[in-house]
């Protein structure tokens, strides 16, 4: 099937066929920061945000998200490198395997919710899994970030 | 799960022929559940041009369509002020954010999954479900029956003027619930639902009747909280012993009743 997507700001139209889902299509695509965790809806590698809501692509059929705006980590990378440096600081990036799942995800947390508090932080990151770092190193950086005490 | 075709009606009338054209063919909701499956889909109908995605505010009732997802009744003003919150407070554990953006209310209902959070919240409220073809039903009712091959419109919660309270306990944040409650009292009638029993949402008919006709003292509700553990069936599955869950239905059913009486 033929599908029309808006992917960063630029119209792409994309051959797809009716069971592959949008991860695959982006990363078939070039969007490699698209991440593929668990492909079971649980890890959160593959938030991308669709029609500016964080969404699993690993679970989105492309052909549903014919005619929408698909925003990647290539699509926010000022905001995004503006997120990784207080992970870094904080020594919370390690294997990085998840971090464009997770930085997607703060993005969306910082338009979502004013002046969250630590709780609603911690809340708002439950989908976004990782492996390696622990989550302490993450959340003093994400607060750093949001300029929460 | 393999999909052959794929279509996006605009009706529900057409949906509901190609539903019923082939054994294989199935609806889409937000395909959290279904992308586990093994499923060979014929053809995928998308229910998305239907119009089906909201949450309203009638005179007497609240109307939640199939395609409102989890996050919409979590951050829905009418459902947070309405029903003590608890619809809200049943789907904003679930998973993640990106998860809740995608997860419908229609899929959920309808498939009746014993696990579910929002089916004991909503149950506690005495909805009724639309179904294309088989039209207006109790939910109680569609809980213990099921349907073939029909289609979920939405869901309808009668305004009341009401308490309530949803309880659960989970191994770890994000993980299914190893047992939930959803207490409500409208007046003197009380309604105890406990779902995840592994079993799906049910009430508690016989503690929830004595409930209402009781003085709401101490001794009261600790008899109400071993009445529901008595009367209702508990399993073991990989998250809990059947023993160990009727233990916590207590004490989750006296948690929900105190915080409706406080
Ligand atoms: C990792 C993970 C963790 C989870 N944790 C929890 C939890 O803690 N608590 C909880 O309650 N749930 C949990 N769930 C389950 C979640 O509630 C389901 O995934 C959700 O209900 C399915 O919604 P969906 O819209 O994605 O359905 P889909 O996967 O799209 O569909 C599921 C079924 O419903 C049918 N269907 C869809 N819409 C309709 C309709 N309108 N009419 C008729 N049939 C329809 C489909 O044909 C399919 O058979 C979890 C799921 C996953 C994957």
């Amino acid at each position: 099937m033929r599908i029309t997507l808006w992917i960063n700001d630029r119209q792409q139209e994309l051959e797809v066929t009716c069971d592959e889902f949008l991860a695959e299509t982006l990363r078939n695509n070039g969007y490699l920061s698209v991440r593929q965790g668990c492909s079971t809806t649980s890890c959160g590698l593959c938030t991308v945000w669709m029609d500016d809501k964080p969404v699993l692509s690993c679970s989105v059929l492309s052909v549903m998200a014919n005619g929408k705006r698909i925003t990647t980590i290539e699509g926010v990378q000022d905001e995004a490198r503006a997120v990784a440096g207080f992970l870094v600081g904080e020594g919370a990036e390690q294997c990085g395997f998840c971090i464009p799942g997770l930085v997607m995800t703060v993005l969306a947390m910082k338009k979502d919710l004013r002046q969250p508090t630590a709780e609603q932080i911690v809340h708002y990151l439950n989908g976004n899994l990782c492996r390696c770092s622990g989550y302490m190193g993450q959340l003093r950086g994400i607060k750093k970030y949001l300029g929460v005490e | 799960m393999r999909i052959n075709n794929y279509v996006a009606p605009d009706n529900l009338a057409e949906a509901y022929l190609v539903l019923n054209e082939h054994n294989s063919n199935t609806v889409l909701g937000g395909c959290t559940y279904l992308r586990l499956t093994s499923k060979n889909i014929d053809t995928a109908i998308d229910l998305s041009r239907l119009g089906l995605r909201y949450i309203e505010e009638t005179a007497d009732a609240v109307e939640i369509g199939a395609l409102a997802t989890y996050r919409d009744i979590e951050v829905s003003g009418i459902l947070q002020s309405l029903f003590s919150g608890v619809l809200p407070q049943s789907v904003m554990v679930i998973v993640g954010v990106q998860f809740r953006n995608l997860a419908t209310v229609g899929a959920t209902v309808y498939s009746r999954y014993g696990f579910s959070d929002l089916n004991t919240a909503l149950l506690a409220l005495n909805p009724e479900v639309v179904l294309y073809h088989a039209g207006r039903i109790p939910m109680a009712l569609f809980l213990e029956q099921g349907a073939s091959k029909d289609i979920l419109e939405k869901v309808i919660i009668p305004k009341a003027d009401l308490r309530a309270s949803f309880k659960y306990l989970r191994n770890s944040s994000g993980d299914y619930a190893i047992l939930n409650v959803a207490v409500a009292r409208s007046r003197d009638e009380w309604k105890i639902v406990v779902g995840a029993r592994p079993f799906r949402a049910m009430i508690a008919a016989e503690a929830s009747k004595c409930l209402s006709g009781s003085r709401l003292q101490k001794e009261d509700i600790e008899r109400a909280a071993k009445t529901t553990a008595d009367e209702l069936e508990f399993g073991t599955n990989m998250r809990s012993s059947r023993e160990y869950r009727q233990a916590v239905c207590e004490v989750l059913v006296q948690r929900a009743i105190q915080e409706v009486i406080s």
